[in-house]
């Protein structure tokens, strides 16, 4: 019951961007076969999927346990971006280095970048109860700047033309590709690893059930002994760390140096993939592919049809509303037999 | 219909059913003018589902409703008013960060001056002996003043009937007595008075007729003077009560809770801050606190379980160990249990089944949990036992707490707590909003539990329970406690006086009774 | 003298679109409804402005349409939160990040259009007032009407019924359901104004203050408008003064780059953003201000009962 809800949102975004490709005078078909068959028919295609998904799904996870928390982490694009940095400043300080230890050194120090950046936030609502909505988002453009500063200055590459970025990554500093021909990395296992995780915290342990009770009621999590300060702090320092996971995965994958810009929004989508997600690992997978396949759909529609890359913003914002709105239809079904037994409760 | 009914209102067959409840079956009820008329019965016999046909919330299956002679059908709240009916809910409809005056004219259909309007809330309120500021805020007010804002709104409509829904569970015994007084006077100037109660001393006090209401049925329509508080109570209930029975006490056992001069400021403006508490409660006793509401109750039941802590480890002492910096996981482990007075959203999670809610508290004490994960068959087997020994009406442990009616889900709490067999129990509001089933059984679980051996401490706004109950008796007023005396030297009255704060003073035996 | 001047003059620019996004939030929070979509209704307001003024040429049409974009966004939350009862917070989300979409899709073709602004309007007499006069009494009718609504919303408020009746919605729907008042209409009707409002700001950003069409040209504005609520306690007159507060934070890089200040520019352009960080702590921390005046109902989701 509770999944039905996605589909019914997807199903009815395909109609509104139906609607919206003849508005815009492209035909629907060739349109919607652009944005979903076309980026799955080569391998290559299915492998891009796996690159695009990887961030998602992997912020995704993230933010699941802490919106389920009621903890609304909206700045994971400032805590992607400082794990990214935090991680390439290890692999430019070996640069000129070989050695297996590199990599992992980078990506744990793009955790802990990720942390440290959301152990910010934390401190700022556990001790001054400043909204973590607000403060998470005001230091995501501060993230975006200070990255923007590094490369136009001292991380920038001194043989590089006076281009704003950094040098490209060592050997040792890229993470390996686990499909020959693909830019498929190892991030991609790294990110089905973390949703098993997320999945195994949330239905089996204490922590999952202390992060489903102060999300659904505060005073009865207090009443079972549960700080609801502590699970404050874990989980945004679980998103934030994910989350700087995520950036340097990308700049240590995909992309292989740091850029001023190294994410298309990452950290904006995965909040339309935890709640297309229903806020469950397993949802978050495949609405972390889902959403990947509008990215690519986007670029294939513009190429092929000339399509604006916006149409893709578009849409995805349109997924999140009818799945806000499928939500009430499916809620509605539930609550007529839930009157029944409501009224008693007087 | 007869124009020269000497009836205000008549009610005839009114009946009402919700799916799988008849809450009201063919009830009858006329009042006349200027007489006060209570309408009497437990929870869930249908005296809200009644009113609110009256008031034109809900609309009656079937009967006829005569006003003034004439037949009428109330469609709305807003149609009542127009007709003459006013009503002072149990719940006020009020708004805390606006002044009265403004509340006051919220309430009313056109906009009046607020300067105006002020001048007649301060007249009538110096007529009827309710004194209130128009120009104060809400949130500054006790809740016995806020009643006040509600009678003040109703009388400025100029009435014929006024209903009035539980007035008293607010007030302390004093405040009643003020309250009693206004509506007398009220009364003799014609205006006609639901009063919705289940508590017979005050029916006996101010009534002069009664209708009985037990399972949505009409009982009894009595003459007041006629009848006396236990015959009253038969009518009520159907059946005698069965006293319960306290075996002689010799004397009780160790102190098992010890509270010593604990001082806990209020969290921000809206609390109440604790000052100097004492209290000691023995193995084997059940000690009662009598309050009105908003006196602290819930601020000494989060300082005792310990989500607030105290500024010194010794404040609380449990079974010996220092407790006063524990939180409620270490409190339980100690044998402290808690039973708050909000049950969803603090005792029980609304949105989550019976099984999760069980775990909640239970976890530590029955093993639930191992090496961070949690053993959901052994879960489920604790939450059956609890649904099973407690009677709780369920379809089974998968249903979220929310779908238990209030009776059921107070069963479910306290029976989590009384099977992981505790030293100590704090109950707040044990038996508030629950049908009289429900509430034999968990006063008498409670009793039993005491006779085990544990320390039991009860906090209500029911003198009755407690006096029936509890071996010593206190109150609590702005966040302190009074001394704690042996109930069996205790009376309503007196424990009335020290629930407005008042010192008892050594011989207090002959204090008048209240009139 | 002469630096100082057309310093302030930019400070008003930069506070204009604050102010509008600020005051429609206020109003919207100040019924008891939360919404985080003001960046997508900012953006929104921007890019139809500035089509319309492109294509028409006319500035009141301009203005016309901005306000129906921003409240046209507005009513699809209004459906959500309203009649849905979805939750406000992800709703609000979502009509930030389909706001933010839908603008650079119009948008497409409006990149890099030049446009030379509005008219600044003299005030007669007033504004041949030395120093003061071209400062206060030569503007752009955006700007006077921003002040403006300063007054009426404070008026409407306190003084007038209506506003009372908002404010009593704010403090306890369930109370104004119970008393009769239509709690679902009286919401409607702030949230529409609020996006309206949000749509004007948009609009100022576009049409005056840097008069073009870029992608997320509120680059967190809207954000920021929603501290400013916070910050000024539900209260107009200090909604007013965190505007030109923070509208003088956010002008500062420009004029320090001028004063030769050797800051990097990056540096400079997070001030706002932390500016905005360290007003929320600072109000925040207090918690018996903010509930005494936070409307006691926001964010709280409606659900009347029989």
């Amino acid at each position: 019951m509770v999944y039905l809800s996605p589909v019914l949102a997807l199903v009815l975004s395909l109609l509104a961007g139906v609607v919206l490709f003849y508005i815009m005078g492209v035909s629907p078909l060739a349109a919607l076969h652009a944005f979903f068959i076309e980026p799955l028919s080569t391998g290559y295609g299915l492998a891009e999927l796996g690159v695009k998904a990887t961030p998602l799904v992997l912020i995704g996870v993230a933010l699941a346990l802490g919106f389920k928390a009621g903890v609304w982490n909206i700045g994971a694009e400032g805590q992607l971006t400082m794990g990214a940095l935090c991680g390439s400043l290890v692999a430019l300080y070996f640069y000129d280095q070989d050695g297996f230890y590199i990599l992992p050194l980078m990506l744990i120090a793009g955790v802990l970048g990720g942390m440290a950046w959301a152990a910010i936030v934390a401190f700022l609502r556990v001790r001054f109860n400043a909204n973590e909505i607000l403060t998470s988002l005001m230091l995501s453009y501060v993230a975006g700047l200070f990255l923007n500063l590094m490369v136009h200055g001292p991380l920038k590459d001194p043989e590089g033309f006076n281009f704003p970025e950094s040098r490209q990554f060592s050997e040792s500093a890229l993470l390996p590709i686990i499909l020959d021909g693909t830019r498929l990395h190892v991030g991609a296992v790294i990110a089905l690893l973390v949703v098993a995780w997320g999945w195994m915290i949330l239905s089996r342990t204490l922590l999952g059930y202390q992060i489903k009770v102060a999300g659904s009621a505060p005073e009865a999590c207090e009443h079972a002994g549960f700080s609801f300060s502590g699970i404050i702090w874990t989980t945004l320092l679980l998103s934030g760390g994910v989350a700087g996971l995520a950036g340097i995965i990308e700049v240590s994958g995909p992309i292989g140096q740091l850029l001023p810009n190294i994410s298309p929004g990452y950290g904006f989508t995965a909040i339309i993939v935890a709640y297309v997600g229903r806020l469950h690992p397993i949802g978050v997978l495949f609405a972390g592919i889902l959403l990947a396949l509008t990215y690519l759909g986007g670029e294939t529609a513009q190429i092929q049809l000339n399509l604006p890359v916006a149409v893709t913003g578009v849409f995805q914002g349109l997924l999140l509303f009818f799945l806000l709105a499928s939500d009430v239809l499916i809620r509605y079904r539930v609550q007529f037999g839930k009157a029944r037994l409501a009224v008693e409760n007087k | 219909m007869n124009e020269n009914s000497p009836y205000l209102i008549e009610l005839r067959g009114m009946t009402k059913t919700f799916p799988g409840v008849l809450a009201n079956d063919g009830v009858d009820l006329k009042i006349k003018p200027g007489e006060i008329h209570a309408l009497l019965g437990e929870n869930g016999a249908g005296k809200s589902t009644l009113v609110k046909m009256i008031y034109g919330i809900l609309k009656p299956d079937a009967g006829t409703i005569f006003f003034n002679g004439r037949q009428v059908e109330i469609d709305s709240p807003a149609q009542a008013r127009d007709l003459g009916i006013a009503m002072v809910f149990q719940h006020f409809s009020l708004f805390d960060s606006l002044s009265v005056v403004e509340n006051i004219s919220l309430g009313m259909k056109k906009a009046v001056k607020l300067d105006k309007l002020a001048g007649e809330i301060t007249e009538i309120s110096r007529r009827y002996g309710l004194p209130l500021d128009p120009n104060r805020h809400v949130y500054t007010l006790s809740v016995g003043e806020r009643q006040r804002i509600e009678i003040i709104r109703c009388l400025l409509q100029e009435p014929q009937l006024l209903v009035m829904d539980e007035p008293t569970s607010v007030l302390t015994p004093q405040e009643v007595k003020k309250l009693f007084s206004t509506l007398n006077r009220l009364a003799d100037e014609g205006l006609a008075i639901l009063y919705i109660s289940h508590k017979l001393d005050e029916i006996k006090a101010l009534c002069h007729h009664a209708t009985i209401l037990r399972l949505g049925r009409r009982v009894a329509r009595v003459n007041i003077d006629t009848e006396s508080t236990s015959s009253l109570a038969m009518m009520m209930m159907g059946e005698e009560l069965e006293k319960i029975e306290r075996p002689p006490k010799a004397t009780a056992g160790e102190v098992r809770l010890k509270v010593t001069k604990l001082d806990m400021p209020a969290a921000d403006s809206t609390g109440i801050s604790l000052t100097d508490i004492h209290l000691e409660v023995r193995a084997g006793e059940i000690v009662g606190i009598a309050g009105v509401a908003g006196n602290g109750q819930d601020e000494l039941l989060r300082a005792l379980n310990g989500e607030e802590s105290c500024q010194s480890g010794g404040c609380i002492i449990i079974e010996n160990l220092h407790s006063g910096k524990l939180g409620p996981n270490a409190r339980r482990k100690a044998g402290l249990a808690s039973v708050p007075e909000k049950r969803l959203g603090h005792g029980a999670i609304p949105d989550m089944d019976l099984v999760d809610n069980a775990f909640m508290t239970g976890f530590q004490r029955m093993g639930l949990l191992a090496r961070g994960l949690i053993n959901y068959p052994k879960t489920r087997n604790f939450a059956h036992k609890v649904i099973a020994d407690f009677s709780v009406k369920t379809s089974g442990s998968g249903v979220p707490a929310n779908s238990l009616s209030g009776g059921n889900l107070q069963k479910f709490i306290i029976g989590r707590e009384l099977t992981q067999q505790p030293d100590i129990l704090i109950v707040s509001q044990p038996t508030w909003g629950v049908d009289a089933g429900a509430t034999q059984t968990i006063r008498k679980s409670l009793r039993r539990l005491a006779d085990k051996g544990a320390a039991v401490l009860i906090i209500s706004q029911d003198l009755d329970e407690l006096m029936e109950m509890s071996d010593r008796i206190g109150a609590i007023c702005g966040g302190r406690l009074s001394p704690f005396y042996p109930t069996t030297e205790m009376t309503v009255e007196k424990v009335g006086m020290l629930m407005a704060g008042v010192t008892l003073e050594k011989g207090d035996g002959n204090v008048a009774p209240l009139g | 003298m002469d630096v100082f001047i057309p310093a302030l003059l930019t400070i008003i620019t930069a506070a204009t679109p604050l102010l509008f996004a600020a005051l429609g939030e206020m109003v919207t929070e100040k019924s008891g409804v939360l919404n985080l979509g003001v960046e997508g209704m900012m953006v929104m307001g921007a890019i139809i402005a500035f089509t319309t003024v492109h294509f028409s040429g006319s500035v009141s049409l301009a203005i016309v349409t901005s306000i129906l974009a921003g409240a046209i966004m507005a009513t699809i939350f209004a459906l959500f939160v309203l009649i849905f009862h979805a939750s406000q917070v992800p709703t609000g989300l979502a009509l930030t990040i389909f706001g933010i979409g839908l603008s650079a899709l119009l948008g497409q073709d409006m990149i890099g259009i030049p446009y030379e602004g509005i008219p600044k309007i003299a005030i007669p007499l007033l504004s041949t007032i030395p120093v003061v006069g071209s400062l206060f009494f030569t503007q752009d009718f955006l700007v006077y009407l921003s002040l403006a609504m300063v007054l009426a919303i404070h008026y409407f408020l306190q003084k007038t019924r209506p506003g009372l009746i908002l404010r009593a919605v704010g403090d306890s729907h369930d109370a104004a359901h119970a008393m009769g008042y239509s709690v679902v209409k009286i919401r409607f009707m702030a949230i529409l104004f609020g996006g309206a409002m949000c749509g004007l700001g948009g609009a100022y950003l576009s049409l005056a203050y840097s008069p073009m069409w870029v992608e997320q040209m509120t680059a967190g504005r809207g954000w920021i408008a929603l501290a400013l609520v916070v910050f000024a306690c539900w209260r107009t007159g200090r909604v007013l003064f965190g505007a030109y507060l923070f509208g003088g934070i956010s002008i500062l890089q420009l004029h320090a780059q001028a004063l030769g200040i050797g800051i990097p520019s990056q540096v400079m352009s997070m001030l706002p953003y932390l500016a905005t960080i360290i007003v929320l702590v600072i109000i925040s921390r207090d918690v018996s201000k903010i509930k005494l005046n936070a409307p006691a109902s926001l964010g709280k989701p409606f659900h009347p009962s029989r």
